[in-house]
């Protein structure tokens, strides 16, 4: 595991039993993160990485990890980052106070997703029941991160390593994002 | 005997392996490897089904998906799935199948009567005749036919298994497995690039599992495909899919495959998909989908026992079936000539082989000669006797006039004909590819490539094994190629043997017999004749796609892929025009029939579509709370205690909400957190209302209107800072909202420095309304002040709420004071169970939409999409206060100035009191004037919303009328069916008219 | 299920996460108030509807959120180019003719 990306951030819920646990693929809720909106102009993003503590990557499906931080390319002008719980609050005056009056828009979206961390030889295999991305290692290799669709639902997707990917999803389309995994994985346990 | 009709030795069936499986309830033996047609063959089994219109007896004609007669239903788990084709069910032990389309026996049908009144029923029969009178189509004629017509029975029972889906990439899809689709997957795939193979049979192989007269490399060709298959299972790169039908071939080289998973298993693992769908997105597409042979159209050519001649050598070959002891074949091509060799090599009897040329390959005769077969060249089949199977032909001889002579009749049991080569461009005419006419090869192949794909072998119209299987190296490299640009050598296999077959006929063959007594089929499943074909071009029906609805014919399962050239060589006769003139129809998705359970996939039961649920859900079941469903949402629509019913727990909870305190679940209103310095001015050009002086702290009702000047959405919005406002949508409108917000901002005022974030599911929010809300909330609420003088109607502030951050809105939606908390979602259970538990100190309720609905409406406040429709103006709706008077523009600001827009008769929202307090209007009543007008008046409005109102104790209803605000005082009548109701127009405000409740 | 490249994620996508916006380069008057009944009603309501090669706004809707344009032969469905929100308007004949059309 040491390998994955933001491995010290992305962390397996301790309270949470696994919603999946087969050898060849398993699905575990991501422990609550601080997740912050970030809207700016090109002119503020090194400011802006330097009071969030990474930099925030201007190529498109990057994700940019360093210390218990990563800053994820959601679009041009946003980005999501990614912190532990407690520093919400200190993060967001931080960045507040560092962007001053360049014109920025900086949002708590802490509760408004979910994470799930999806592993193992079949992750992109179950991930492929409801997401038409291919996820070959040379069409999304390890860091890529992108919104798209699960089946009906709108979710993120970030791959952490080569059999690890993160999968967020609006709290209230979780139970099923991860009800239709848990569903596709099952032909999995017929030998 | 136990099958009776299986050879001694050979094919592909494991004859150590016995299974036993039933058809219409009679017990029968089969072997593994065998389809469900090969096994009742084996039987001596050829009757399986009753034809569509005539109920005519029908057997197998072919050995694949084109099959058109063999239609049977499968049960399983105590349901049936209807109209497989017994050609592709695999033979598992206890196989059920029963057969179709026919009542009270398949031997004896009283539906056959349909055939000997057959003169009735023309092609374009059902349009002829239930014209008139139009009366009787509701009541008679449509539900006769319903009962008639169709095949098989539709399940009844909910399907009992689950589908499964998978999005894949590759570079190479090759569909079909036959020597070309083989040889271009393995030369695809020796270059590296991803391939996937499928095919609709169990076993890869196509021709080459029947072929035994001709080998590759030196081996049996099934040895060959052994061998091949090894060396492309060995590689990484290489998805073999059996079993799958590529079915449907869509734009930007999107394929989608059925590949049937538990068919075949006698106990398949619960835990397997029935079935998954492929959705394959390919750089490169080969179709290797082969060529089937046509039937000869000639008089009863559809008696059980006349089988394709290349599906009597596959049953023969492939499975071990002599399809009869006497065999007469039929044909206008060389390729039945081997059929014909194989089975007197298998000790059958060949009645004769009737050759439609005068002069047939002078090789072949030769062999012919060798074996001792009979050969009638230059004749015909002119008809055939027998009932339930054939017992003989009659056979005519061309004549140079053109007349044919009586040949005679030659005894057989089974009768395999060949008209030629039809080659399969189903995929590449549904890549939008348009096939060309091949003169020489007498058929249309595929023309330019639309997409990026090639068609190989047999598909387009090349034969012989050894250029198959040259043009299926030189298209799977060539297809490697375009899709990566890389390349590889690899040996080519060689076969010797397996020639081209030459030779073929189109149409319906001549004859001596009586041409209005005889039925000569060309489309089996529809029970088209050539005569209906002629027919049908008589009356009219010039296009080739008017034939084809008028008489059906091609719109069988088999898409006409057996029927079509031969009907279209008949209307081309009948038409006078050549062939090419009259043109084909259009292949199109799917291929084959594809079931119901496929396409649904994971979306039914719990996983139809995603079910939101807010916090407060555990909360409102233990509490015996009822749910509806507002868009994906679960909210709680009302709270019934000790058994009441819907109207009593409304009653009661909006009492109780007016007299004491209420809580609502308010989380699924759509949020938006509108940042940057542009904020204000941002809202200011989408809101009708003012924003740039809105104090901070402060909130205000805005209105969204479109560019047309129609209301679409509303909500409160709330300045939390300069630069940073919380804006509420309503719940279904919350995405519209964000979109359309989006689309102004990115593409109309780029240069503004402001961004929305959605913010729905970061909140959850209850709302606390009642003379008590304020004494509710108090003891949880820090850092905020609550006094009316600080915190007055229509503000915000930040604070805690249990201690974690909050934002208290005092706002109202029920006309009472006010309060909406927001707290960060991981709170919301602990906000709702804390408030829920306060509420009982003070004799308070939980209550749910409804009550919303009833208190809102109590106060005339609009509900967007239930009282407006998409065509309100705010002046229409009452709320010209909403606008900014003195914006140079808003969205909707222009819209409104036209004049259709300002003109009098608009509908404007009112109130309506029915005269009797006790009666309710329904909702979407009409308003008229009159009390009881004539048929064909217009009415002057209709009602959007209508309850029973506690507070007032009567009804009350909101409307959309006319000039209405104008008619304040007057009687207007709402007519339904029991008699006509007077109401009297109200204004909308029924309660607390000087809204003195909201800000105490 | 078209295929779909974004100029902005760089990467071709399936449909589902698109939304199509109608025709491209209809411009809100930028004062409104100033047109005539006939210019807002074009503005409002008069779209192309060709059959053949036009451009249209596409919004990444389920990805990096951004509003695009593509020109794409309706008949064919084949994209002929992707371009970002803001850049003038190609010359669609010229596109026309390059793609054989």
């Amino acid at each position: 595991m040491s390998e994955l990306l933001a491995n010290d951030l992305i962390t397996p819920d301790a309270g949470e039993s696994p919603l999946l646990s087969l050898s060849e693929v398993s699905i575990l809720k991501a422990a609550p993160l601080t997740r912050l909106s970030l809207r700016a102009r090109d002119a503020s993003l090194k400011d802006a990485g330097k009071a969030f503590g990474a930099a925030l990557p201007v190529n498109p499906l990057l994700a940019e990890t360093s210390k218990k931080r990563a800053a994820l390319w959601m679009g041009p002008d946003e980005w999501t980052l990614l912190a532990p719980e407690e520093d919400c609050q200190a993060l967001f005056t931080a960045i507040e106070e560092k962007l001053g009056d360049q014109p920025h828009s900086l949002v708590d979206i802490s509760d408004r997703s979910e994470a799930i961390i999806v592993s193992g030889e079949k992750a992109s295999w179950l991930l492929n029941t409801g997401i038409f991305i291919d996820f070959s290692i040379e069409s999304f290799p390890v860091g890529t991160v992108t919104r798209t669709v699960f089946h009906k639902s709108p979710v993120m997707v970030w791959r952490t390593g080569t059999d690890t990917f993160v999968v967020e999803a609006w709290v209230s389309f979780m139970e099923y994002v991860t009800g239709l995994l848990v569903q596709s994985a099952q032909e999995l346990e017929v030998a | 005997m136990s099958q009776p009709f299986r050879t001694e030795k050979g094919g592909r069936i494991d004859r150590n392996e016995q299974l036993t499986f039933t058809f219409d309830g009679e017990q029968m033996q089969g072997h593994k490897g065998d389809t469900l047609a090969s096994a009742l063959l084996a039987n001596g089994v050829h009757l399986v089904g009753r034809s569509f219109k005539y109920h005519r007896p029908r057997g197998i004609i072919s050995s694949g998906s084109e099959e058109p007669n063999a239609l049977v239903g499968i049960y399983r788990n105590g349901d049936q799935t209807p109209n497989l084709r017994a050609t592709q069910v695999e033979l598992y032990q206890g196989l059920e199948a029963i057969s179709q389309n026919r009542f009270p026996s398949l031997g004896f049908d009283i539906g056959a009567i349909n055939d000997l009144m057959s003169p009735l029923f023309p092609a374009g029969f059902y349009y002829k005749t239930f014209m008139w009178p139009k009366s009787f189509w509701d009541r008679v004629y449509e539900p006769v036919i319903r009962a008639a017509a169709g095949l098989g029975k539709p399940p009844k029972k909910p399907d009992h298994d689950f589908y499964g889906n998978l999005y894949a990439h590759c570079d190479v899809l090759v569909a079909g497995s036959g020597p070309s689709g083989l040889a271009a997957a393995l030369a695809a795939a020796e270059t590296g690039a991803k391939v996937i193979l499928c095919d609709e049979q169990a076993e890869f192989g196509g021709s080459l599992l029947s072929e035994n007269s001709a080998s590759v490399d030196g081996k049996e060709p099934a040895d060959w495909v052994a061998v091949t298959l090894a060396r492309l299972g060995a590689m990484d790169n290489v998805t073999l899919l059996p079993r799958t039908t590529a079915f449907g071939y869509f734009a930007h080289n999107y394929v989608a495959l059925a590949e049937r998973i538990t068919d075949h298993i006698a106990n398949p693992d619960p835990k397997l998909p029935r079935e998954r769908l492929w959705q394959v997105r390919a750089k490169e597409v080969v179709i290797a989908a082969g060529a089937i042979e046509r039937p000869l159209v000639f008089p009863e050519n559809d008696r059980p026992g006349i089988l394709l001649a290349d599906a009597g050598r596959t049953y023969l070959n492939r499975y071990g079936v002599k399809v009869g002891h006497k065999v007469l074949v039929a044909t206008a091509s060389d390729s039945a000539w081997q059929a014909a060799f194989d089975m007197a090599d298998h000790g059958v009897e060949v009645a004769a082989i009737v050759d439609l040329r005068e002069t047939p390959p002078k090789n072949l005769m030769a062999i012919a000669e060798a074996r001792g077969i009979r050969v009638e060249a230059g004749c015909v089949v002119t008809g055939t006797l027998g009932r339930k199977r054939v017992k003989a032909a009659l056979l005519g001889r061309l004549m140079t006039s053109g007349q044919v002579a009586s040949g005679g009749q030659v005894e057989c049991d089974a009768l395999l004909m060949s008209g030629g080569w039809t080659p399969t461009v189903s995929l590449y005419s549904q890549s939008r590819g348009k096939v060309v006419w091949d003169g020489d090869k007498g058929a249309f192949v595929p023309g330019k490539s639309v997409q990026h794909e090639r068609s190989t072998g047999a598909s387009k119209g090349l034969y012989g094994l050894q250029a198959t299987l040259e043009d299926g190296y030189a298209a799977g490299e060539n297809a490697a190629k375009a899709a990566t640009g890389k390349s590889a050598k690899i040996a080519y296999s060689t076969a010797t043997g397996g020639e081209a077959s030459n030779g073929g006929t189109l149409g319906a063959l001549p004859h001596d017999r009586n041409a209005s007594r005889v039925k000569a089929f060309v489309d089996y499943q529809n029970d088209v004749t050539a005569k209906d074909v002629k027919l049908a071009v008589r009356e009219g029906m010039h296009s080739i796609e008017h034939i084809k609805r008028y008489t059906t014919t091609g719109m069988a399962t088999d898409q006409g892929r057996l029927s079509n050239m031969n009907a279209l060589k008949i209307a081309s006769g009948a038409l006078d025009r050549p062939l090419t003139d009259v043109g084909l129809t259009t292949f199109r998705q799917p291929f084959t029939p594809t079931t119901f359970g496929l396409f649904a996939g994971v979306s039914r039961g719990d996983f139809f579509d995603p079910v939101r649920k807010t916090p407060s859900h555990d909360w409102v079941v233990e509490n015996g709370g009822v749910f509806e469903d507002v868009g994906q949402w679960k909210r709680t629509w009302y709270f019934p205690k000790n058994g009441e019913d819907m109207h009593a727990a409304v009653a009661r909870e909006c009492k109780i909400a007016r007299e004491s305190v209420g809580l609502f679940d308010a989380s699924t209103l759509g949020k938006i957190e509108v940042v940057g310095p542009d904020a204000a001015e941002f809202l200011e050009r989408m809101y009708t209302n003012p924003w740039k002086k809105l104090a901070t702290g402060r909130c205000r009702y805005g209105l969204l209107l479109n560019d047309a000047g129609f209301i679409t959405d509303d909500g409160v919005i709330g300045r939390l800072a300069e630069g940073r406002f919380h804006v509420t949508t309503t719940t279904g409108g919350a995405p519209s909202v964000f979109a359309r917000m989006e689309d102004y901002l990115q593409t109309e005022w780029p240069d503004l420095d402001v961004w929305i974030t959605s913010t729905t599911e970061q909140y959850a929010v209850a709302a606390v309304q009642g003379p008590k809300a304020r004494e509710v909330i108090a003891p949880f609420i820090e850092g905020i002040d609550l006094s009316a003088e600080n915190l007055p109607h229509m503000s915000v502030r930040e604070g805690t709420f249990c201690g974690v951050p909050c934002r208290l809105f005092r706002i109202s939606f029920t006309g009472e004071l006010g309060f909406e908390i927001n707290v960060s979602r991981r709170h919301g259970k602990m906000m709702w169970e804390t408030l829920a538990k306060e509420i009982e100190k003070h004799s308070g309720t939980a209550y749910g939409t409804e009550t919303m609905h009833v208190l809102r409406a109590e106060k005339g406040y609009i509900i967007v999409g239930q009282d407006t429709d998409g065509t309100v103006t705010p002046q229409d709706a009452g709320m010209t206060w909403a606008i900014g008077k003195k914006k140079l523009d808003f969205v909707g600001k222009r819209g409104l100035e036209r004049p259709d827009l300002k003109a009098d008769g608009r509908p404007q929202f009112v109130g309506l009191l029915t005269t009797d307090p006790k009666v309710k209007l329904e909702e979407g009543a009409q308003v008229t004037v009159a009390e009881n007008p004539a048929t064909g008046t217009s009415a002057e409005g209709h009602v959007t919303s209508s309850y029973y109102s506690p507070a007032l104790d009567r009804t009350i209803a909101l409307a959309m009328v006319k000039n209405g605000q104008a008619l304040e005082g007057k009687t207007l009548y709402v007519p339904m069916p029991e008699g006509s109701i007077p109401v009297e127009v109200t204004g909308t405000v029924f309660y607390d008219k000087e809204g003195a409740r909201i800000n105490v | 299920m078209l295929l779909i490249y974004c100029p902005y994620c760089d990467v071709e996508r399936a449909e589902t996460e698109f939304h199509c916006g109608g025709e491209a380069h209809i411009a809100r008057p930028s004062d409104p108030s100033q047109t005539s009944e006939e210019e807002w009603v074009e503005f409002l309501y008069m779209r192309s509807n060709t059959k053949g090669v036009a451009a249209e706004r596409w919004r990444h809707i389920h990805g990096c959120g951004r509003f695009f344009n593509a020109v794409r032969d309706t008949v064919s469905d084949k994209f002929l180019k992707f371009y970002k929100a803001g850049e003038t308007m190609p010359d669609l004949e010229k596109i026309s003719k390059e793609a054989g059309k």
